[in-house]
């Protein structure tokens, strides 16, 4: 589950899996925002950090949004920063996708897309799953 | 075992504050410690001193605040969502803190469990 | 891994998508408004009595009751507990999903 790492200094004694999951769309509401503004900081404390985008969730990773007309700030591009982070487990349901009439080349960023039954072994591993 | 626990809604419009409330309440009488109450998104309103629900209904600000007390809960507020949201210090009840989004991965961390409660 | 379901099956796909992707072994507790889908007699009880060979369920009871629903007839199998016992279920599990 958690390591103790002895011999770096500078490495955290534990490292857990944390798992943050987005299951809804953008601007409708403020979760994927906000989601995104955990993941950014908590990439700092050296954990084992996988995003997941399930359901609705995959529409936050969709390209070309353009919200002048709405007024609210595209945050899009910021998926751009998980990969400067060194947050790069990133994984998109495939059936999520498929049911929304999405492939991975629709998406803002490269993720790694997963099959559910691949997914769910995933998600079974983590020590902390914080979804919104 | 110790706690985290992660509240994302405000007092009222969703039962999550409650339920959050009622979870910590029972894990401290079954003798656990709570690391934190990590309040993030709309649930940065469960700190706000001017909540003043009718007078025959739960005061959630004021339990979380009395339980805060009582067991030494840190009980935090995430600043960039507080600022969005327009709490501020002048505004925050007693006994919860301002800090940044580091201390609910802290608590994620350091505590053996980590629960949310939200929509 | 313990997942929790705060949401009537009628308003949100929560449900759907942990039992989607819910581990075999797992439990799911339902809280909330989630404890709607314990109803024996109520649309969505399939969803939860096809797949009791694969997770354990739960239903906190003071939501239960808040809903008017202490005398409604429970799918079978399906276990009332109370917020402590909510609080042993956490502890025993390895970790916590709530799906929101």
């Amino acid at each position: 589950m958690s390591e103790m790492n002895e011999f770096d200094e500078n490495a955290p004694t534990v490292v857990k899996r944390f798992m943050y999951v987005n299951r809804r769309a953008p601007y409708g509401t403020i979760y994927a925002l906000e989601c995104l503004e955990v993941v950014l900081v908590a990439a700092a404390f050296d954990q084992d950090v996988s995003v997941v985008f399930l359901d609705d969730g995959v529409w936050q990773l969709k390209k070309n949004q353009d919200t002048t007309g709405i007024g609210m700030k595209n945050f899009s591009k910021t998926y751009g920063a998980l990969d400067d982070y060194d947050v790069e487990k990133i994984y998109v349901e495939k059936e999520s996708l498929a049911a929304r009439g999405l492939t991975a080349d629709d998406l803002v960023i490269p993720v790694e897309v997963l099959a559910a039954d691949d997914l769910r072994e995933v998600m079974a591993q983590q020590d902390v799953v914080i979804g919104f | 075992m110790k706690f985290a626990i992660l509240i994302t809604e405000g007092p009222f419009t969703h039962q999550a504050s409650d339920s959050a409330y009622r979870f910590t309440a029972a894990a401290l009488t079954r003798g656990h410690e709570i690391y934190r109450v990590f309040f993030y998104n709309d649930g940065v309103y469960n700190s706000d001193r001017l909540s003043e629900p009718q007078t025959d209904d739960r005061n959630l600000v004021s339990l979380w605040a009395k339980l805060g007390q009582e067991h030494d809960i840190d009980l935090v507020v995430c600043v960039a969502a507080s600022l969005r949201r327009g709490i501020k210090d002048e505004i925050l009840e007693d006994g919860f803190r301002i800090s940044g989004l580091g201390q609910l991965v802290e608590a994620g961390i350091q505590a053996d469990r980590l629960i949310v409660f939200g929509d | 891994m313990l997942h929790l379901i705060n949401k009537s099956s009628f308003e949100r796909n929560a449900l759907d998508s942990c039992l989607r992707m819910a581990k075999s072994g797992s439990s799911i507790l339902l809280i909330e408004d989630g404890v709607y889908a314990a109803l024996a007699k109520a649309a969505h009880a399939e969803k939860i009595i096809g797949r009791m060979e694969d997770f354990s369920f739960y239903v906190l009871g003071p939501d239960v009751a808040a809903r008017g629903l202490s005398d409604a007839a429970l799918i079978d199998g399906i276990d009332v507990v109370d917020y402590e016992e909510f609080v042993d279920m956490v502890a025993e599990h390895d970790a916590t999903q709530s799906w929101l």
